[in-house]
């Protein structure tokens, strides 16, 4: 079994969602990057969702985009993100996905790119602007190296389109519960459990929700019906909030992450 | 994968496919929140684009409202100073709101009010398309946000006031480089947030399909008419065309008429900028290279990771990292040629013609006309080019005069 799957089938035996920890890679830099992304994992995350910061992140909200703004003024780059990856390797077995935009990958040519990231230690890939009608390339590298897949459903996804998305993942199902791009929401939706009752008429794999779940308390509602939950904006404000002191963040991130992790059980 | 490779002949009425794609350039690359309203628009338009009572209202609109048709001028002044062929220019900036961005703004408009859609928004960069945009909103009676970089505000400050006046909410974006590309950008965040009562009219032959194919056909009539003034007037077709390309929604307008008449010659001029330097232009196929941005496969002017890089022109409608699909695509055939034109080039040219021919045009139509000329030079006096003028300079007087003040 694969880091993802057995990431989710260990929650699944300790009845809670795994949590799925959101931050950007290189932010604000190398070394405090690596020091936070420890410190969440230290708090119990079972995934960790690493943004690779992009020029021109179009599905993000302003937390995201600023995080990625300083990442890349912060000198990362897509060798040093796959470096960042294998530091953590070195103390972690905790499943890694890049959450990326296509330009990223075809960059570097999609099977480089997929061969890298697996070399490095990366488990899963999800493409934000990559719906699978265009996935071609990257799903069949994906086999090859035996990379996970990930892909987004909306509110806005038909039942048409779900029986596609559930083939094309491998890895889980991220179903954003909010219209609109990342960011801090101070209610999650209402209508979360009969969307995920609707994807699971077309996927036996794990389906986590993300977008805009901020607090503890929005933590244990999705967690109940929920496989995963994704906090990524609420993390990355403890960075932006900490950054005369990065000393000091990795230990408030703890904090803050172990707070939000408690939601899950 | 192979750049030299030339892609098989596919009529142009064929192009894009079914999933939006011209060859390897196009498609669909955007969030999936956006699947479903992208495939809602394209049923949308195909059934719009084969409408009767939709076209013919369309039609109305151009004339009544924009003012087409627009007249093909003989640039005769030009054409003495330049002392080989025959130059015309394609008035496109005698249409209402001063530029060819209206010909897809009042289409999409028209589709927006069919689909139901009462909210619109819209990118701007020199803010021609911006002030389109609010015309047809205000005209229509849709609300209206236009997504602006802090930028491209400052330097196009009257454009700015005229989307207010026509009651637009006019946004500063402060991301990135601040200008077109951070746009676009905040623009299809907006959409991804309010994809159901929203329609995004973009403002050019970019972006994810059915954009590119909508854009262009919506300005094809500038090719149309092109088509019957030049027979009727020269009695032949034009020998050469040329028009500037940012995303390229004039040029693919005036050209795709043409495409068929391989003896036209077809010449698209991106901005050169300060010179062909990282960072210094926005020539995507000088420097640029095959990748993904804002929904479409294309030419992008990008780093070796696939990082955007910053662009500069002195016209801010030409200041993008990304090229139209169509125009990647036709590059590959040797159908369209391109070339680009520097700023200095373009400062001289938007004098020569305001002095020559009492036109003050656009910034990005001057790239246009620095390349027309060249050619005209070139060219014996029994041959015919034709400039397609896609705007007026009206906004761009005050950034000329800095300019030239900075030089004196």
């Amino acid at each position: 079994m694969d880091r993802i799957a057995q990431a989710f089938a260990r929650t699944r035996r300790e009845k809670r969602a795994a949590f799925v920890a959101y931050l950007c890679a290189g932010d604000p830099d190398f070394d405090t990057s690596l020091a936070a992304c420890r410190a969440v994992l230290d708090a119990g995350a079972d995934v960790l969702e690493l943004g690779v910061p992009f020029s021109d992140p179009l599905a993000d909200g302003l937390t995201n985009q600023l995080a990625a703004q300083r990442a890349l003024e912060g000198g990362m780059t897509t060798a040093r993100v796959f470096e960042l990856v294998r530091r953590l390797r070195e103390k972690s077995q905790v499943p890694v996905i890049f959450y990326t935009y296509y330009n990223l990958v075809f960059a570097h040519g999609v099977e480089n790119y997929v061969r890298a990231a697996k070399e490095a230690g990366v488990d899963g890939l999800l493409v934000l602007d990559l719906p699978p009608e265009e996935a071609d390339e990257v799903l069949a590298a994906c086999t090859k190296h035996d990379l996970k897949t990930v892909f987004i459903v909306a509110p806005t996804t038909p039942a048409a389109r779900l029986a596609r998305i559930g083939a094309a993942a491998t890895g889980f199902i991220y179903y954003v519960s909010r219209e609109g791009v990342t960011g801090v929401r101070d209610q999650v939706a209402a209508n979360i459990p009969e969307a995920l009752a609707r994807i699971r008429q077309h996927t036996a794999l794990p389906v986590a929700v993300g977008f805009g779940i901020s607090t503890r308390e929005q933590v244990r509602q999705v967690a109940r019906v929920a496989d995963g939950v994704v906090v990524g904006s609420a993390l990355v404000n403890v960075i932006k909030d900490n950054l005369a002191n990065c000393a000091g963040l990795p230990a408030r991130l703890r904090i803050a992450a172990a707070e939000l992790v408690s939601g899950t059980a | 994968m192979s750049a030299a490779a030339k892609p098989t002949h596919v009529p142009a009425d064929q192009l894009p496919d079914a999933a939006g794609h011209f060859g390897r350039y196009g498609g669909v690359f955007v969030p999936e929140t956006l699947m479903t309203a992208l495939a809602e628009l394209t049923a949308a338009y195909q059934q719009a684009r084969v409408d009767p009572v939709f076209q013919q209202e369309l039609r109305h609109h151009l004339k009544e409202f924009a003012g087409r048709p627009t007249e093909l001028y003989f640039a005769e002044r030009l054409t003495q100073h330049c002392g080989g062929a025959k130059i015309y220019f394609k008035r496109e900036d005698l249409l209402h709101t001063g530029a060819h961005k209206i010909n897809n703004a009042l289409g999409q408009a028209l589709l927006a009010k069919r689909m139901g859609k009462k909210r619109i928004i819209a990118e701007t960069g020199a803010g021609q398309h911006g002030v389109a945009t609010a015309a047809v909103c205000a005209k229509f009676g849709l609300d209206c946000t236009v997504y602006m970089g802090a930028v491209d505000m400052e330097r196009q400050a009257l454009n700015v006031f005229r989307m207010r006046l026509m009651g637009a909410k006019v946004t500063a974006v402060e991301a990135g480089q601040k200008t077109l590309k951070d746009a676009v950008n905040e623009a299809m965040r907006d959409w991804v947030a309010n994809v159901r009562g929203t329609h995004y009219i973009l403002g050019s032959a970019l972006g994810s399909h059915p954009y590119p194919m909508m854009v262009r056909d919506f300005h094809r009539v500038i090719g149309q008419e092109l088509r019957e003034q030049i027979l009727a007037r020269e009695g032949r077709l034009p020998d050469e065309m040329v028009a500037c390309v940012g995303g390229g929604s004039n040029a693919i307008g005036c050209f795709h008429e043409f495409l068929s008449d391989k003896a036209v010659k077809l010449i698209g001029v991106e901005a050169g900028g300060r010179g062909i330097r990282r960072g210094e232009h926005a020539a995507r196929f000088e420097g640029g290279k095959l990748g993904i941005l804002q929904g479409s496969k294309t030419y992008i002017l990008q780093d070796p990771d696939g990082q955007i890089e910053l662009t500069h022109s002195v016209s801010a409608g030409l200041d993008y990292a990304a090229i139209g699909p169509e125009h990647a695509y036709y590059r590959d055939t040797g159908r369209i040629e391109f070339a680009y034109a520097t700023d200095d080039e373009v400062l001289e040219a938007f004098q020569l013609c305001s002095r020559h021919e009492g036109i003050i045009p656009a910034l990005e139509s001057s790239h246009a006309i620095v390349h027309g000329l060249k050619r005209a030079k070139a060219l014996g006096k029994d041959k015919i080019v034709i400039v397609n003028l896609s705007g007026r300079g009206d906004k761009d007087v005050q950034t000329v005069q800095r300019l030239l003040e900075q030089k004196a």
